[in-house]
């Protein structure tokens, strides 16, 4: 029985390997992620620069966030370009998830349409922003020459330098990029769904509507929701196409399309008020970190509460 | 009859849709292929014959085969680091039962919520003291922290690993690295290739880490030397140029999907189907 005893001691020693195998990971994660999220606290807290000193200021920056209408027109910015995005994105995701799922139709070929929807989503902002950068240029652009040319419009449309449409331009690029992504996630949810409800509610001779409003509909709320949020908080961190699209910080025409983050990196990389830009982060950050507890509460509470 | 008609109809919408999703690209590549006067006064999808002129324009401004071999550079690095020690922290996560397992695994839920994009000023800084700007190093090292990843296969690994297949391993004498090399990274090896297509297609596509971080335009990773164009106001003269540009910047990518499109699915329908 001496036997025991030396398994039982190797247990814990093995146990403790647990340590070797997690050590890079945290030793990196603290290093890159943790100390610069608390770093950007502090600072938020300064008037630094960027270089030299920091003195401590206390509430000063995030005072000025409040009451700064530019702050507060990025965010509305941001808010617009999203929503008629998530409008349209989640639309067709969700158009195209009853035809696919529709067990009468029997649509085929889900995975070259699947495929071919998303692939928009895999090239860079950058290439896409001045792919249609030039494809919707006021003078020379393909677009304008199409609608020009079949007599669709009298005279070429400024895409890109009106603010009525500058800003939604970007979205309907964001719901092209974005679009077959949500419909992958919503395909999936009614892949899980057991093909039994469509085919009682079909023996039931339930319509399309009905089936799709009591069955497909409330299954895949959860999935929606879970669609929804994660686009909003990618969203609320919109950079890379109106930056490019816009040509820089200023968000032309006239600030139209100016994001929070375009308005952020304007501070922290431009005019040197780093402060400044980190408690805009920090405000950013809070409506951010709000809406992925949402999200995490939805995702998971509810499965907690139902064990 | 009706119905045939109405599945007609749909298979044109469906069809029409991919045609929207591909134009685009299709304009891109016919249009690297037209000099700037053809592009300017018409539009077709029949190529022309400037291709060449294109490409010697581009290049008069910059070099993108050193472009994609900066961006290679960073993304094959980042994406082996990750893939590997974040396979290694979940294995440890989920295999021993040490203090503080509890404790990293909270900690890793918290930071998936926390964008790192906000934090970008502190990392600025962090990278600043380090005296990195300007190299790679801060756009590959913090590859080995990935905490989506880790989460991800931590839950893999709770679905494909078997303790008892360890415990008979560890029988025979094995130690625990071995174990972990020669064992649970073949078995984890789908999970961990899902992971690692979408952190490559991440870290190449990435813009504003490396618009920050890089001051030499010889360093520049594609996406930022395609995003100089906009700087240089002579070649939107030419737009040819332009399209050949973005579209060599688009190929590498294309491969990728061409070869791995099931596993980036996979990966995505993965996100979908929670319970």
């Amino acid at each position: 029985m001496g036997e025991k005893a030396v398994p039982g001691k190797k247990k814990r020693n093995i146990e403790s390997t647990g340590y070797f195998f997690v050590a890079p990971f945290v030793i990196a994660f603290i290093i890159f992620s943790v100390y610069p999220v608390l770093r950007t606290f502090y600072l938020s807290f300064t008037d630094y620069k960027g270089f030299g000193d920091a003195a401590l200021t206390g509430g000063v920056n995030y005072l000025r966030v409040l009451q700064d209408k530019f702050f507060w027109r990025s965010l509305w910015n941001t808010a617009k370009i999203w929503s008629v995005n998530i409008v349209l994105q989640l639309g067709l995701a969700l158009a195209l998830t009853i035809v696919f799922s529709d067990i009468k139709y029997k649509i085929r070929g889900l995975a070259v349409f699947r495929a071919l929807y998303y692939l928009p989503n895999l090239i860079a902002a950058t290439s896409v922003a001045f792919l249609f950068k030039t494809l919707l240029d006021w003078r020379y652009g393909t677009l304008n020459q199409i609608l020009v040319g079949s007599g669709a419009v009298g005279s070429p449309v400024n895409w890109l330098g009106s603010t009525a449409t500058a800003p939604y331009v970007i979205s309907v690029i964001s719901a092209w990029m974005w679009f077959g992504n949500s419909f992958i996630m919503l395909m999936a949810g009614v892949q899980g769904i057991s093909k039994d409800y469509f085919e009682a509610a079909a023996i039931d001779g339930a319509g399309r509507m009905k089936t799709f409003t009591r069955i497909t509909l409330p299954l895949l709320k959860p999935i929606m929701l879970y669609v929804g949020i994660t686009s909003l908080i990618g969203g609320l961190q919109m950079f890379d196409l109106p930056f490019l699209i816009s040509g820089g910080t200023a968000g032309n025409p006239s600030g139209s399309t100016q994001t929070v983050v375009m308005y952020l990196y304007k501070f922290g990389f431009e005019t040197n008020q780093v402060g400044y830009a980190s408690a805009i982060a920090y405000v950013l950050f809070i409506i951010i970190f709000l809406f992925s507890a949402l999200q995490f509460k939805v995702m998971y509470g509810r499965k907690k509460g139902g064990n | 009859m009706a119905a045939k008609a109405k599945k007609s109809i749909l298979y044109i919408i469906l069809i029409l849709l991919a045609v929207i999703c591909l134009m685009p690209f299709a304009l891109m590549m016919v249009n690297a292929t037209r000099s700037g006067s053809e592009i300017v006064h018409s539009f077709t999808l029949i190529p022309s014959n400037a291709l060449a002129q294109n490409w010697e324009t581009v290049s008069g401004y910059f070099d993108l085969f050193k472009g994609i071999l900066n961006s290679l550079i960073v993304s094959v690095p980042a994406t082996l680091l990750s893939s590997y020690f974040s396979a290694m922290a979940a294995y440890g996560l989920v295999m021993y039962k040490f203090k503080g397992n509890k404790f990293i695994s909270g900690v890793i839920i918290i930071f998936m919520m926390i964008p790192g994009q906000l934090s970008m000023i502190g990392f600025y800084d962090l990278i600043t003291k380090m005296h990195m700007i300007d190299t790679y190093w801060p756009l590959i090292l913090p590859a080995i922290a990935a905490p989506g990843t880790v989460f991800f296969l931590r839950q893999y690994c709770e679905g494909a690993l078997q303790p008892a297949l360890i415990e008979a391993a560890r029988m025979d004498g094995a130690k625990e690295i071995y174990i972990f090399h020669k064992i649970i990274l073949p078995l984890m090896s789908p999970g961990i290739a899902t992971m690692a297509i979408g952190a490559f297609i991440g870290s190449w596509n990435s813009y504003l880490i490396p618009l920050i971080l890089l001051n030499t335009p010889e360093k520049f990773t594609l996406p930022v030397m395609i995003a100089s164009l906009n700087a240089s106001t002579d070649i939107t003269a030419n737009q040819g140029a332009i399209y050949l540009a973005v579209a060599i910047s688009v190929i590498p990518i294309l491969i990728v999907f061409a070869f791995c499109s099931k596993y980036i699915i996979g990966s995505i329908s993965a996100g979908g189907v929670k319970e």
